[in-house]
């Protein structure tokens, strides 16, 4: 019998999709899964997280203190409700925010934590995840009487394993020291999503020239409900901003379809979207080095492909 | 104002990575600093042109890395540590533990920037850690960084091309990543100088500490490219409705 918390992360919309994956992971014969929700009633995500698998859903709340601004704060909260649910491993979403957190409630337990991992094996505490920007995968073993792990987005797919799951809250009296507050949270004025949980990507790289024919992949990835990436030639060119490069110095992201638009085929691009399910390239030249890894090839000029693939993908 | 800067030395981000005996890799490749590093470096560097006082490179390596802080050194820092170990690969806490140890001994630190995560093992939690060691909050991702009197204004990327705007008070950790500065090219006087800054040389068994090593390495395996694209021909207009319909009715990646 293990008991798993795993800590769940929320928009507006509700529970992420990229969390499904995690709850996935975290599955198994004898397991009790414990999900922890923050900002959010309990009640309104047993539905959902019951469908993956999670006997309880609590929500974390602090008495009184506001906990969006502090990660500190929400990492205490966590490592108090581990202790009082009995947690032996803890999973999260290798998101921007869940590595943040899950590395400050790994600071502050001293328990061993294994960020951005593939798969796992919580009877034999083993995880696979990526070391040498991609290059390798290495089969880590977690020892401690509590262990963590985040998994990457996209990396598992999601399975049901219903059962009804109950709700409750959980508090606990911490406050903020005051060394570490979030004044403010400034929103991107795209809307799309972050490519780091996107199922679908579409990217530029140099060949765009600007930031404006940058648009043409906005088009087509509104078409596909996807999010728009780019190389690191493009960002540093200022075609594209820094959030969207994939890459080794950028995001590393793991979506069912990435479309690479006028991209050579880096190692370094690679590092960031190898692990994608589909890759294709669109490339004028047929001898670029991405024809030679990646699943589906278009010889042309992207300023014709593009626009056509957004109008074939729209009459569907 | 003094400022600590963690560098880790590894692998040339293009070499390829060979394998040798399940879980070790082949060391005679070139190695750099690790790319985030480079962002922590110049922050560093740029604060104390600022603001006075010391940039101190902490790193913590086989003696290889030498010639990595060597360049590292050239970029602006006034002098280093080497803390030097035998294996490849230490678990994040450790890590944290001893650079924590060290710069404590050396220090105290003002504020202490490393990079976001480590090129080699991708850890991601080594500045965390650090902190957590050194009781001194910490922020990772960081694009932005203001300092003020006995504190900073900082901007970290959460994604979406959203940013958190936080305050931080010094002492603080800080981890860098792309975006946050240009770094600069050292120039030939610079490398020169480099040669002759101060890199004190410490083994980490005369630190006495005992290691937990709560996260080994069981085996690494290569990851395989995928073989050549199919490519898919015609006309513009049939190359991509043919896409389409492999997409969603073969590979049923679309809707
Ligand atoms: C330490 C380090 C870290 C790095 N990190 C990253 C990273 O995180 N992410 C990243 O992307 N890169 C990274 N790089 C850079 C990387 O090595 C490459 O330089 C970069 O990815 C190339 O970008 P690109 O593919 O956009 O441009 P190019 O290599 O210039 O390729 C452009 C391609 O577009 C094709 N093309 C040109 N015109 C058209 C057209 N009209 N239609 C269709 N195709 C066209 C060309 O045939 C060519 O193949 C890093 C490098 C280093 C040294």
């Amino acid at each position: 019998m293990a008991n798993i918390g795993v800590l769940i992360e929320t928009d507006s919309t509700g529970v992420k999709i990229a969390n499904y994956g995690v709850m996935t992971a975290a599955q198994g014969e004898g397991h009790q899964i414990i999900a922890f929700v923050m900002g959010i009633a309990a009640t309104a995500c047993t539905e959902i997280l019951g469908r993956y698998g999670a006997t309880q859903v609590i929500e974390l709340s602090s008495q009184g203190e506001n906990l969006a601004k502090s990660p500190d704060l929400q990492a205490g909260l966590i490592i108090d409700a581990v202790k009082e649910y009995h947690i032996d491993f803890l999973f999260g979403l290798c998101s921007s925010k869940g590595k943040d957190i899950m590395a400050r409630v790994a600071a502050q337990t001293g328990a061993p934590l294994a960020q951005d991992c593939l798969s796992v094996d919580v009877a034999a505490r083993t995880v696979v995840k990526p070391f040498f920007s991609g290059r390798t995968t290495a089969t880590l073993q977690l020892n401690g009487s509590l262990v963590l792990c985040t998994i990457r987005p996209n990396a598992i797919e999601e399975k049901e394993a219903p059962v009804t799951a109950g709700a409750a809250v959980f508090s606990s009296a911490r406050s903020n020291d005051g060394r570490l507050v979030i004044k403010e949270v400034k929103k991107n004025p795209s809307g799309r999503v972050d490519i780091s949980e996107a199922n679908i990507i579409i990217t530029g790289g140099r060949p765009l020239g600007s930031a404006d024919n940058f648009q043409i992949l906005g088009k087509c990835a509104d078409t596909l409900g996807g999010a728009v990436g780019a190389s690191r030639v493009a960002v540093d060119l200022g075609y594209a901003s820094h959030s969207m490069q994939v890459g080794q110095t950028g995001k590393t992201v793991s979506p069912r379809l990435y479309v690479a638009c006028g991209l050579s085929g880096s190692v370094q691009h690679f590092a960031g979207m190898k692990t994608a399910k589909v890759i294709v390239a669109i490339n004028n030249d047929k001898d670029a080095p991405i024809f030679q890894k990646c699943d589906y090839g278009i010889i042309g000029d992207l300023f014709e492909v593009v626009p056509a693939l957004t109008e074939a993908l729209a009459k569907r | 104002m003094k400022a600590y800067v963690c560098m880790k030395h590894v692998p040339d981000t293009a070499a390829s990575i060979k394998i040798v005996g399940g879980k070790q890799i082949d060391e005679t490749v070139k190695y750099i600093i690790s790319p985030h590093d480079e962002y922590a470096i110049e922050e560093a560097v740029r604060l104390v042109e600022k603001k006075g006082g010391e940039v101190v490179l902490v790193t913590l390596a086989k003696e290889a890395a030498m010639a990595t802080i060597r360049t590292a050194l050239a970029l602006g820092p006034h002098r280093a540590i080497l803390v030097r170990i035998d294996q490849t690969f230490l678990d994040s806490q450790d890590t944290a533990r001893i650079l924590a140890k060290v710069i404590a001994d050396d220090g105290p630190a003002d504020i202490i920037f490393a990079g976001k995560q480590a090129m080699d093992t991708e850890g991601m939690q080594t500045c965390y850690r650090l902190g957590a060691a050194l009781d001194m909050p910490v922020v990772t991702d960081v694009v932005r960084f203001d300092p003020a009197e006995g504190k900073a204004m900082v901007e970290r990327e959460i994604g979406g091309g959203e940013k958190e705007v936080i305050e931080i008070s010094f002492p603080c950790v800080i981890g860098a990543t792309k975006g946050l500065n240009e770094p600069r090219f050292p120039k030939l006087p610079d490398v020169m100088k480099a040669k002759k800054k101060d890199v004190k040389l410490i083994d980490l068994k005369s630190l006495n500490l005992q290691l937990d090593n709560s996260v080994q390495v069981i085996h690494l395996d290569s990851v395989s490219e995928r073989s050549k694209a199919k490519i898919i021909g015609g006309s513009t207009g049939e190359a991509v409705r043919e896409l389409v319909r492999i997409l969603r009715e073969e590979e049923k990646v679309l809707d």
